[in-house]
Protein backbone atom coordinates (compact mmCIF):
# COMPACT_ATOMS: atom_id res chain seq x y z
CA UNK A 1 0.00 0.00 0.00
CA UNK A 2 1.59 3.04 -0.80
CA UNK A 3 1.38 6.15 1.65
CA UNK A 4 -1.99 8.37 1.96
CA UNK A 5 -0.27 11.10 4.27
CA UNK A 6 2.24 13.19 2.56
CA UNK A 7 3.60 16.29 3.83
CA UNK A 8 3.18 18.35 0.78
CA UNK A 9 0.73 17.25 -2.44
CA UNK A 10 1.37 19.53 -5.45
CA UNK A 11 -0.88 19.80 -8.23
CA UNK A 12 0.02 19.74 -11.64
CA UNK A 13 3.09 18.23 -13.00
CA UNK A 14 3.93 21.51 -14.76
CA UNK A 15 6.98 23.52 -14.30
CA UNK A 16 6.33 25.07 -11.27
CA UNK A 17 4.73 22.26 -9.50
CA UNK A 18 7.78 20.10 -10.79
CA UNK A 19 10.34 22.98 -9.66
CA UNK A 20 7.95 22.99 -6.10
CA UNK A 21 8.53 19.15 -5.48
CA UNK A 22 12.71 18.97 -6.41
CA UNK A 23 12.95 21.63 -3.72
CA UNK A 24 10.47 20.07 -0.57
CA UNK A 25 11.87 16.36 -1.85
CA UNK A 26 16.14 17.57 -0.96
CA UNK A 27 14.77 18.89 1.73
CA UNK A 28 13.06 15.72 3.06
CA UNK A 29 9.68 16.47 2.77
CA UNK A 30 7.53 13.53 1.44
CA UNK A 31 5.99 14.69 -1.35
CA UNK A 32 3.88 13.65 -3.92
CA UNK A 33 2.99 15.17 -7.61
CA UNK A 34 -0.42 14.88 -8.90
CA UNK A 35 -1.39 15.07 -12.58
CA UNK A 36 -4.02 14.19 -14.70
CA UNK A 37 -2.35 14.12 -18.02
CA UNK A 38 -0.18 11.41 -19.53
CA UNK A 39 2.63 13.99 -20.22
CA UNK A 40 4.01 16.27 -17.99
CA UNK A 41 4.91 20.14 -18.49
CA UNK A 42 1.16 21.50 -18.07
CA UNK A 43 1.43 24.52 -20.74
CA UNK A 44 4.61 23.63 -22.08
CA UNK A 45 4.16 20.39 -22.77
CA UNK A 46 4.64 18.06 -26.26
CA UNK A 47 2.50 15.63 -27.98
CA UNK A 48 2.69 13.14 -31.44
CA UNK A 49 0.34 13.05 -34.16
CA UNK A 50 0.79 12.36 -37.53
CA UNK A 51 4.05 10.64 -36.91
CA UNK A 52 5.67 13.73 -36.01
CA UNK A 53 6.68 15.49 -32.67
CA UNK A 54 5.02 19.21 -31.64
CA UNK A 55 6.00 21.03 -28.45
CA UNK A 56 3.17 23.09 -27.18
CA UNK A 57 4.00 26.24 -25.24
CA UNK A 58 7.33 26.88 -25.79
CA UNK A 59 8.67 28.65 -28.73
CA UNK A 60 11.34 29.39 -27.25
CA UNK A 61 12.73 29.91 -23.51
CA UNK A 62 13.25 33.54 -22.27
CA UNK A 63 15.44 34.68 -19.80
CA UNK A 64 18.58 32.94 -21.59
CA UNK A 65 21.91 33.98 -20.34
CA UNK A 66 25.41 32.57 -21.39
CA UNK A 67 27.03 30.83 -19.23
CA UNK A 68 28.50 31.88 -16.39
CA UNK A 69 26.36 35.60 -15.82
CA UNK A 70 25.53 35.86 -12.49
CA UNK A 71 22.28 36.79 -10.59
CA UNK A 72 19.59 36.33 -13.73
CA UNK A 73 17.01 34.40 -13.18
CA UNK A 74 18.24 31.46 -15.00
CA UNK A 75 20.72 30.85 -12.66
CA UNK A 76 18.82 31.19 -9.69
CA UNK A 77 16.61 28.76 -10.68
CA UNK A 78 20.05 26.28 -11.13
CA UNK A 79 21.24 26.86 -7.97
CA UNK A 80 17.68 26.27 -6.40
CA UNK A 81 17.18 23.00 -8.01
CA UNK A 82 20.77 22.02 -8.21
CA UNK A 83 20.99 21.64 -11.64
CA UNK A 84 23.92 22.97 -14.01
CA UNK A 85 22.91 25.71 -16.95
CA UNK A 86 24.16 22.50 -19.54
CA UNK A 87 21.58 20.26 -18.51
CA UNK A 88 19.18 22.12 -20.23
CA UNK A 89 21.51 22.04 -23.69
CA UNK A 90 20.10 25.30 -24.46
CA UNK A 91 20.76 27.03 -28.02
CA UNK A 92 20.55 30.83 -27.95
CA UNK A 93 18.35 32.64 -30.95
CA UNK A 94 19.61 33.62 -34.34
CA UNK A 95 17.47 36.93 -34.08
CA UNK A 96 14.45 38.08 -33.74
CA UNK A 97 11.62 41.10 -35.07
CA UNK A 98 9.17 43.08 -34.22
CA UNK A 99 7.25 44.50 -37.42
CA UNK A 100 4.85 47.29 -37.62
CA UNK A 101 3.45 48.62 -40.70
CA UNK A 102 6.73 49.82 -42.76
CA UNK A 103 9.20 49.48 -39.62
CA UNK A 104 11.20 46.64 -38.00
CA UNK A 105 13.22 46.22 -35.04
CA UNK A 106 15.34 43.58 -34.83
CA UNK A 107 16.67 42.02 -31.48
CA UNK A 108 18.87 39.00 -30.47
CA UNK A 109 20.52 37.70 -27.15
CA UNK A 110 22.74 41.22 -27.13
CA UNK A 111 20.94 44.19 -25.73
CA UNK A 112 22.58 47.03 -26.50
CA UNK A 113 22.13 45.94 -30.23
CA UNK A 114 17.98 46.58 -29.46
CA UNK A 115 18.78 49.91 -27.69
CA UNK A 116 20.52 50.33 -31.02
CA UNK A 117 17.74 49.63 -32.77
CA UNK A 118 15.62 51.50 -30.86
CA UNK A 119 17.39 54.89 -31.17
CA UNK A 120 18.20 54.35 -34.83
CA UNK A 121 14.64 54.11 -35.80
CA UNK A 122 12.90 56.66 -33.09
CA UNK A 123 16.07 58.87 -31.96
CA UNK A 124 14.03 61.50 -30.96
CA UNK A 125 12.93 59.11 -28.26
CA UNK A 126 16.56 58.18 -27.23
CA UNK A 127 16.88 59.77 -23.78
CA UNK A 128 13.54 58.81 -23.18
CA UNK A 129 14.35 55.35 -23.81
CA UNK A 130 17.80 54.94 -21.91
CA UNK A 131 15.28 56.79 -18.49
CA UNK A 132 13.37 53.65 -19.06
CA UNK A 133 15.43 50.56 -19.56
CA UNK A 134 17.28 52.44 -16.29
CA UNK A 135 14.14 52.32 -14.66
CA UNK A 136 13.61 48.48 -15.71
CA UNK A 137 16.64 47.94 -14.48
CA UNK A 138 16.07 48.90 -11.01
CA UNK A 139 12.83 47.61 -10.39
CA UNK A 140 12.64 44.77 -8.34
CA UNK A 141 10.25 42.37 -9.91
CA UNK A 142 10.60 39.40 -6.99
CA UNK A 143 8.96 42.09 -4.41
CA UNK A 144 5.70 39.60 -3.73
CA UNK A 145 4.48 42.92 -2.12
CA UNK A 146 4.33 44.85 -4.66
CA UNK A 147 1.48 47.14 -5.38
CA UNK A 148 -0.04 46.27 -9.17
CA UNK A 149 0.49 49.69 -11.71
CA UNK A 150 -0.74 50.23 -15.02
CA UNK A 151 2.28 49.17 -17.70
CA UNK A 152 0.65 51.42 -20.34
CA UNK A 153 0.37 54.70 -17.90
CA UNK A 154 4.11 53.84 -16.98
CA UNK A 155 5.69 53.82 -20.20
CA UNK A 156 3.82 56.48 -21.85
CA UNK A 157 5.27 58.83 -18.79
CA UNK A 158 8.84 58.32 -20.38
CA UNK A 159 8.29 57.33 -23.88
CA UNK A 160 6.30 59.97 -26.11
CA UNK A 161 5.59 58.26 -29.72
CA UNK A 162 2.65 55.96 -29.19
CA UNK A 163 4.33 53.43 -32.21
CA UNK A 164 7.43 52.47 -30.21
CA UNK A 165 5.16 52.07 -27.22
CA UNK A 166 2.98 49.59 -28.93
CA UNK A 167 6.24 47.87 -30.53
CA UNK A 168 7.37 47.18 -27.16
CA UNK A 169 4.29 46.32 -25.50
CA UNK A 170 3.46 43.87 -28.80
CA UNK A 171 6.02 40.61 -27.74
CA UNK A 172 5.85 41.62 -23.76
CA UNK A 173 1.94 41.00 -23.79
CA UNK A 174 2.10 37.93 -26.36
CA UNK A 175 4.40 36.36 -24.91
CA UNK A 176 3.46 36.96 -21.55
CA UNK A 177 -0.03 39.09 -20.19
CA UNK A 178 -2.95 37.45 -18.97
CA UNK A 179 -4.48 41.28 -19.47
CA UNK A 180 -6.42 42.83 -21.86
CA UNK A 181 -5.18 46.05 -23.17
CA UNK A 182 -3.26 47.30 -20.78
CA UNK A 183 -0.05 45.23 -18.52
CA UNK A 184 0.61 45.21 -15.21
CA UNK A 185 4.00 47.67 -15.20
CA UNK A 186 5.51 44.08 -13.28
CA UNK A 187 4.84 42.28 -15.57
CA UNK A 188 6.07 44.62 -18.11
CA UNK A 189 9.47 44.18 -15.99
CA UNK A 190 9.28 40.87 -16.12
CA UNK A 191 8.90 40.50 -19.25
CA UNK A 192 11.18 43.22 -20.81
CA UNK A 193 14.32 41.92 -18.62
CA UNK A 194 13.59 37.93 -20.03
CA UNK A 195 12.92 38.78 -23.97
CA UNK A 196 15.01 41.93 -24.52
CA UNK A 197 17.71 42.15 -21.54
CA UNK A 198 18.25 38.40 -21.74
CA UNK A 199 17.02 36.69 -24.12
CA UNK A 200 16.05 33.59 -26.17
CA UNK A 201 17.22 30.12 -26.42
CA UNK A 202 15.83 26.54 -26.98
CA UNK A 203 16.96 23.46 -26.42
CA UNK A 204 17.72 21.44 -29.75
CA UNK A 205 15.41 18.71 -28.17
CA UNK A 206 12.50 21.14 -27.64
CA UNK A 207 10.24 20.96 -24.49
CA UNK A 208 11.03 17.70 -23.72
CA UNK A 209 14.31 18.37 -22.49
CA UNK A 210 13.22 20.65 -19.52
CA UNK A 211 10.75 18.46 -18.60
CA UNK A 212 13.20 15.29 -18.93
CA UNK A 213 15.55 17.04 -16.56
CA UNK A 214 13.27 18.20 -14.25
CA UNK A 215 11.56 14.69 -14.16
CA UNK A 216 14.73 13.12 -13.39
CA UNK A 217 15.80 15.61 -10.78
CA UNK A 218 12.41 14.95 -8.97
CA UNK A 219 12.91 11.23 -8.97
CA UNK A 220 16.52 11.59 -7.97
CA UNK A 221 15.69 13.46 -4.60
CA UNK A 222 12.78 11.47 -3.71
CA UNK A 223 9.83 13.03 -4.67
CA UNK A 224 6.88 11.09 -6.17
CA UNK A 225 4.38 11.90 -8.98
CA UNK A 226 1.58 10.32 -10.38
CA UNK A 227 0.70 10.57 -13.51
CA UNK A 228 -3.45 9.86 -15.17
CA UNK A 229 -4.35 10.84 -11.35
CA UNK A 230 -6.59 14.01 -11.39
CA UNK A 231 -7.83 15.44 -8.06
CA UNK A 232 -11.86 15.47 -8.27
CA UNK A 233 -12.04 17.76 -5.03
CA UNK A 234 -10.59 19.28 -1.67
CA UNK A 235 -12.41 18.52 1.21
CA UNK A 236 -11.98 21.82 3.66
CA UNK A 237 -13.02 21.84 7.34
CA UNK A 238 -12.15 24.39 9.82
CA UNK A 239 -10.28 26.47 7.18
CA UNK A 240 -7.91 24.22 6.24
CA UNK A 241 -8.11 21.62 3.18
CA UNK A 242 -8.52 18.28 5.50
CA UNK A 243 -8.37 15.83 2.33
CA UNK A 244 -7.42 15.73 -1.22
CA UNK A 245 -10.19 13.33 -3.21
CA UNK A 246 -8.67 11.99 -6.40
CA UNK A 247 -10.65 10.98 -9.81
CA UNK A 248 -10.28 7.57 -9.20
CA UNK A 249 -12.33 8.09 -5.40
CA UNK A 250 -8.94 7.25 -3.41
CA UNK A 251 -8.52 9.94 -0.18
CA UNK A 252 -5.03 11.13 0.22
CA UNK A 253 -4.07 13.90 2.83
CA UNK A 254 -1.50 16.54 3.55
CA UNK A 255 -0.31 18.41 5.81
CA UNK A 256 0.29 21.51 2.87
CA UNK A 257 -1.20 21.45 -0.60
CA UNK A 258 0.47 23.22 -3.50
CA UNK A 259 -1.65 23.83 -6.33
CA UNK A 260 -0.29 24.76 -10.06
CA UNK A 261 -4.15 24.41 -11.24
CA UNK A 262 -4.66 28.42 -11.14
CA UNK A 263 -6.30 30.48 -8.47
CA UNK A 264 -10.39 30.08 -9.53
CA UNK A 265 -9.60 26.08 -10.68
CA UNK A 266 -8.06 25.94 -7.09
CA UNK A 267 -11.10 26.91 -5.88
CA UNK A 268 -13.26 25.55 -7.46
CA UNK A 269 -11.92 22.02 -6.36
CA UNK A 270 -12.67 22.95 -2.83
CA UNK A 271 -16.16 22.09 -1.07
CA UNK A 272 -16.52 24.78 1.47
CA UNK A 273 -18.50 27.61 -0.76
CA UNK A 274 -19.70 29.23 -4.18
CA UNK A 275 -16.40 29.46 -6.21
CA UNK A 276 -19.02 30.19 -9.19
CA UNK A 277 -18.96 33.41 -7.86
CA UNK A 278 -14.51 33.31 -8.66
CA UNK A 279 -15.35 32.67 -12.38
CA UNK A 280 -14.80 35.99 -13.33
CA UNK A 281 -11.69 36.61 -12.02
CA UNK A 282 -10.52 33.78 -14.39
CA UNK A 283 -7.97 35.26 -17.69
CA UNK A 284 -9.55 35.13 -20.58
CA UNK A 285 -7.03 35.78 -23.38
CA UNK A 286 -5.93 32.67 -25.34
CA UNK A 287 -4.33 31.87 -29.17
CA UNK A 288 -4.75 29.39 -31.55
CA UNK A 289 -1.54 27.89 -33.33
CA UNK A 290 -1.08 26.56 -36.36
CA UNK A 291 2.31 24.09 -36.23
CA UNK A 292 3.39 23.20 -39.59
CA UNK A 293 6.17 20.54 -40.62
CA UNK A 294 8.01 21.38 -43.64
CA UNK A 295 10.21 19.28 -46.03
CA UNK A 296 13.13 22.32 -45.62
CA UNK A 297 14.14 24.28 -42.93
CA UNK A 298 12.52 28.22 -43.43
CA UNK A 299 16.68 29.27 -43.75
CA UNK A 300 16.89 27.54 -46.79
CA UNK A 301 13.89 30.32 -48.47
CA UNK A 302 15.88 33.09 -47.40
CA UNK A 303 14.19 33.58 -43.84
CA UNK A 304 16.48 33.14 -40.80
CA UNK A 305 14.78 35.25 -38.28
CA UNK A 306 13.76 32.91 -35.07
CA UNK A 307 10.46 34.45 -34.04
CA UNK A 308 9.00 37.47 -35.61
CA UNK A 309 6.21 39.38 -33.62
CA UNK A 310 3.78 41.12 -36.17
CA UNK A 311 1.18 44.01 -36.14
CA UNK A 312 -0.26 44.74 -39.15
CA UNK A 313 -2.13 47.81 -38.72
CA UNK A 314 -1.42 50.97 -36.94
CA UNK A 315 -2.22 50.50 -33.36
CA UNK A 316 -2.08 46.95 -31.36
CA UNK A 317 -4.71 45.40 -30.38
CA UNK A 318 -4.52 42.87 -27.32
CA UNK A 319 -7.63 41.54 -26.33
CA UNK A 320 -10.00 38.86 -26.83
CA UNK A 321 -11.19 39.19 -30.49
CA UNK A 322 -15.13 39.69 -31.53
CA UNK A 323 -14.21 37.00 -34.29
CA UNK A 324 -12.95 33.60 -32.95
CA UNK A 325 -9.06 34.65 -34.64
CA UNK A 326 -7.65 37.92 -34.80
CA UNK A 327 -4.99 37.65 -37.33
CA UNK A 328 -3.91 41.20 -37.50
CA UNK A 329 -1.09 40.20 -34.75
CA UNK A 330 0.61 36.83 -33.82
CA UNK A 331 3.72 35.18 -33.64
CA UNK A 332 5.79 33.54 -36.20
CA UNK A 333 8.38 30.66 -34.42
CA UNK A 334 10.57 29.11 -37.20
CA UNK A 335 12.54 26.48 -34.68
CA UNK A 336 14.96 25.85 -37.07
CA UNK A 337 16.49 29.17 -37.10
CA UNK A 338 18.61 28.77 -33.02
CA UNK A 339 22.52 28.34 -33.54
CA UNK A 340 22.02 24.41 -33.72
CA UNK A 341 25.75 22.79 -34.00
CA UNK A 342 23.56 20.38 -36.16
CA UNK A 343 19.85 20.89 -38.45
CA UNK A 344 16.59 19.76 -36.51
CA UNK A 345 15.45 16.56 -37.94
CA UNK A 346 12.47 18.11 -38.95
CA UNK A 347 11.68 21.67 -40.04
CA UNK A 348 9.11 23.65 -38.63
CA UNK A 349 6.83 26.59 -38.66
CA UNK A 350 4.66 27.92 -35.65
CA UNK A 351 2.31 30.52 -35.83
CA UNK A 352 -0.25 31.74 -32.91
CA UNK A 353 -2.37 34.56 -33.03
CA UNK A 354 -4.87 35.83 -30.26
CA UNK A 355 -7.97 33.59 -30.37
CA UNK A 356 -11.83 33.57 -28.78
CA UNK A 357 -12.31 30.94 -26.11
CA UNK A 358 -16.43 31.19 -26.30
CA UNK A 359 -16.62 31.08 -30.06
CA UNK A 360 -14.35 27.77 -30.43
CA UNK A 361 -15.70 26.47 -27.17
CA UNK A 362 -19.46 26.22 -28.42
CA UNK A 363 -19.28 24.56 -32.21
CA UNK A 364 -20.27 21.78 -32.82
CA UNK A 365 -17.80 18.96 -34.05
CA UNK A 366 -18.19 19.82 -37.78
CA UNK A 367 -18.26 23.29 -37.64
CA UNK A 368 -14.90 23.44 -35.38
CA UNK A 369 -13.60 21.23 -38.02
CA UNK A 370 -14.55 24.18 -40.53
CA UNK A 371 -13.22 27.07 -38.76
CA UNK A 372 -10.08 25.86 -38.63
CA UNK A 373 -10.08 24.86 -42.52
CA UNK A 374 -11.58 28.47 -43.22
CA UNK A 375 -9.07 30.36 -40.86
CA UNK A 376 -5.66 28.44 -41.56
CA UNK A 377 -5.57 30.34 -45.22
CA UNK A 378 -6.80 33.61 -43.54
CA UNK A 379 -3.78 33.16 -41.01
CA UNK A 380 -1.59 32.33 -43.77
CA UNK A 381 -2.41 35.14 -45.76
CA UNK A 382 -1.11 37.68 -42.62
CA UNK A 383 1.98 35.42 -42.05
CA UNK A 384 3.13 35.86 -45.70
CA UNK A 385 3.58 38.87 -45.51
CA UNK A 386 6.42 38.74 -43.36
CA UNK A 387 7.81 35.40 -44.13
CA UNK A 388 8.29 33.76 -47.66
CA UNK A 389 5.45 31.71 -48.95
CA UNK A 390 6.23 28.11 -47.40
CA UNK A 391 2.96 26.47 -48.69
CA UNK A 392 4.43 24.36 -51.00
CA UNK A 393 6.72 23.05 -48.69
CA UNK A 394 4.25 21.65 -46.04
CA UNK A 395 4.22 18.21 -45.21
CA UNK A 396 1.50 18.24 -42.19
CA UNK A 397 -0.53 20.60 -40.41
CA UNK A 398 -1.80 20.62 -36.90
CA UNK A 399 -3.94 23.48 -35.52
CA UNK A 400 -4.90 23.55 -31.98
CA UNK A 401 -7.26 26.10 -30.35
CA UNK A 402 -8.47 27.57 -26.92
CA UNK A 403 -10.53 24.68 -26.77
CA UNK A 404 -7.93 22.12 -27.14
CA UNK A 405 -5.95 23.80 -24.29
CA UNK A 406 -8.72 23.79 -21.25
CA UNK A 407 -9.34 20.12 -22.88
CA UNK A 408 -5.53 19.07 -22.00
CA UNK A 409 -4.49 21.94 -19.16
CA UNK A 410 -7.57 22.31 -17.95
CA UNK A 411 -7.68 26.20 -17.41
CA UNK A 412 -10.42 27.48 -17.42
CA UNK A 413 -10.83 29.58 -21.01
CA UNK A 414 -8.01 27.90 -22.34
CA UNK A 415 -5.91 31.22 -20.89
CA UNK A 416 -2.75 30.71 -21.14
CA UNK A 417 -1.45 33.27 -19.44
CA UNK A 418 -3.87 33.04 -16.26
CA UNK A 419 -5.66 35.55 -14.52
CA UNK A 420 -4.96 39.11 -14.94
CA UNK A 421 -4.94 39.97 -11.21
CA UNK A 422 -1.65 38.32 -9.99
CA UNK A 423 -1.75 36.01 -6.34
CA UNK A 424 1.81 37.00 -5.79
CA UNK A 425 1.94 35.69 -2.25
CA UNK A 426 0.52 32.28 -3.24
CA UNK A 427 -1.92 32.97 -0.05
CA UNK A 428 -5.73 31.55 -0.36
CA UNK A 429 -8.50 31.77 2.08
CA UNK A 430 -7.57 28.13 3.11
CA UNK A 431 -4.26 28.34 5.66
CA UNK A 432 -3.03 25.09 4.36
CA UNK A 433 -3.36 25.59 0.21
CA UNK A 434 -1.53 27.66 -1.76
CA UNK A 435 -0.73 28.05 -5.57
CA UNK A 436 2.01 28.32 -7.74
CA UNK A 437 2.28 28.79 -11.06
CA UNK A 438 0.58 31.33 -13.92
CA UNK A 439 -1.66 32.55 -11.29
CA UNK A 440 1.20 33.22 -8.91
CA UNK A 441 2.95 35.43 -11.06
CA UNK A 442 5.67 34.72 -12.84
CA UNK A 443 5.28 33.29 -16.09
CA UNK A 444 7.23 31.78 -18.96
CA UNK A 445 9.36 28.33 -18.11
CA UNK A 446 12.32 29.96 -16.20
CA UNK A 447 9.37 32.06 -14.39
CA UNK A 448 7.03 29.09 -13.79
CA UNK A 449 10.19 27.24 -12.60
CA UNK A 450 10.80 30.51 -10.17
CA UNK A 451 7.39 30.31 -8.74
CA UNK A 452 7.30 26.74 -7.67
CA UNK A 453 10.46 27.26 -6.13
CA UNK A 454 9.29 30.47 -3.91
CA UNK A 455 5.84 29.24 -3.09
CA UNK A 456 8.04 26.15 -1.33
CA UNK A 457 10.85 28.39 -0.12
CA UNK A 458 7.88 30.66 1.65
CA UNK A 459 5.30 28.36 2.35
CA UNK A 460 7.00 25.17 3.46
CA UNK A 461 10.88 25.06 3.99
CA UNK A 462 10.76 28.67 5.91
CA UNK A 463 8.06 27.46 8.66
CA UNK B 1 32.87 20.17 15.44
CA UNK B 2 35.96 22.59 15.56
CA UNK B 3 35.50 26.45 14.36
CA UNK B 4 37.75 25.36 11.37
CA UNK B 5 35.42 22.41 10.83
CA UNK B 6 32.91 24.67 10.58
CA UNK B 7 34.42 26.87 8.22
CA UNK B 8 34.75 23.87 6.09
CA UNK B 9 31.39 22.90 6.06
CA UNK B 10 30.10 25.69 4.89
CA UNK B 11 32.37 26.23 2.15
CA UNK B 12 31.47 22.54 1.46
CA UNK B 13 27.67 23.92 1.60
CA UNK B 14 28.21 26.36 -0.33
CA UNK B 15 30.18 24.89 -2.87
CA UNK B 16 27.13 22.41 -3.36
CA UNK B 17 24.62 25.60 -3.64
CA UNK B 18 26.99 27.69 -5.80
CA UNK B 19 28.84 25.39 -7.68
CA UNK B 20 29.67 28.39 -10.29
CA UNK B 21 31.68 30.40 -7.77
CA UNK B 22 35.31 30.13 -6.83
CA UNK B 23 35.85 29.51 -2.95
CA UNK B 24 39.82 28.40 -3.04
CA UNK B 25 40.08 32.62 -1.74
CA UNK B 26 37.24 33.31 0.56
CA UNK B 27 38.63 35.36 3.43
CA UNK B 28 36.54 34.19 6.44
CA UNK B 29 36.34 37.61 8.02
CA UNK B 30 34.69 39.38 5.12
CA UNK B 31 30.95 38.84 4.92
CA UNK B 32 30.27 36.34 1.88
CA UNK B 33 28.27 38.58 0.47
CA UNK B 34 31.18 41.32 -0.61
CA UNK B 35 32.88 38.26 -1.73
CA UNK B 36 30.19 36.24 -3.53
CA UNK B 37 27.35 36.40 -5.58
CA UNK B 38 25.05 35.14 -3.08
CA UNK B 39 21.03 36.33 -2.45
CA UNK B 40 19.15 35.60 -0.11
CA UNK B 41 17.44 32.55 -1.69
CA UNK B 42 21.06 31.22 -1.10
CA UNK B 43 21.43 32.01 2.85
CA UNK B 44 18.12 30.20 2.69
CA UNK B 45 19.82 27.84 1.25
CA UNK B 46 22.70 27.78 3.64
CA UNK B 47 20.05 27.53 6.69
CA UNK B 48 18.33 24.32 4.98
CA UNK B 49 21.45 22.52 4.25
CA UNK B 50 22.29 22.99 7.50
CA UNK B 51 19.21 21.30 8.76
CA UNK B 52 19.77 18.54 6.58
CA UNK B 53 23.08 17.49 6.92
CA UNK B 54 23.47 18.73 10.79
CA UNK B 55 19.91 19.13 12.18
CA UNK B 56 21.24 22.45 13.15
CA UNK B 57 17.95 24.84 13.41
CA UNK B 58 18.88 28.47 12.16
CA UNK B 59 15.55 30.71 13.09
CA UNK B 60 14.78 33.42 10.91
CA UNK B 61 15.87 35.87 12.76
CA UNK B 62 19.47 34.75 13.13
CA UNK B 63 20.56 34.94 9.87
CA UNK B 64 22.17 37.37 10.25
CA UNK B 65 24.40 35.64 12.11
CA UNK B 66 26.10 33.82 8.82
CA UNK B 67 27.10 36.32 7.32
CA UNK B 68 30.83 35.39 7.20
CA UNK B 69 32.95 31.93 7.67
CA UNK B 70 33.95 33.39 11.58
CA UNK B 71 30.65 34.70 12.38
CA UNK B 72 28.85 31.43 11.02
CA UNK B 73 31.67 29.20 13.15
CA UNK B 74 30.76 31.45 16.46
CA UNK B 75 27.27 31.24 16.20
CA UNK B 76 27.32 27.69 15.37
CA UNK B 77 30.02 26.14 17.59
CA UNK B 78 27.80 25.57 20.26
CA UNK B 79 25.09 24.02 18.45
CA UNK B 80 27.16 21.56 16.98
CA UNK B 81 29.66 21.04 19.48
CA UNK B 82 28.28 17.30 19.80
CA UNK B 83 28.46 17.26 15.78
Amino acid sequence: MPPTHYDVIIIGAGMSGLAAAIRLAYFDKHVLVLERHYAAGGLNSFYALGGYQFDVGLHAMTNYVPPGTRGAPLMKICRQLRLKPEDFALVPQYQSEIRFPGITLRFNNDFEFFIQEVIEHFPAQKDKFRRLVRCIQEYDELDLEAKPMSGRQIVSSFLTDPLLIDMLFCPLMIYGNAEERDMEFGQFVVMFKSIFCEGLARPREGVRRIINVLRRKVREVGGAVRMRCGVKALHVEGGRVRSVELDNGETLTADTILSSAGYVETLRLCDDGDAEQLAPLAGRLSFVEIISILDAPMGTLGHNTTIVFYNTEKDFHYEVPKDLVDPRSGVICCPDNFLYDKPLPKSVIRMTCLANFDGWSTLPEAEYMAAKAEWLPRIHREVLQFVPDFRDHIVFTDFFTPRTIKYWTGHLNGAVYGMPNKRKTGRTHLENLFICGNDQGFLGIVGATLSGISMANLHVLKK
Amino acid sequence: MTNDQIRQAILQIISVIAPDEDLTHVKSDVPLRDQLELDSMDFLDIVMELRKRYGVEVPEADYGQLASLDSCAAYLAPKLKDK
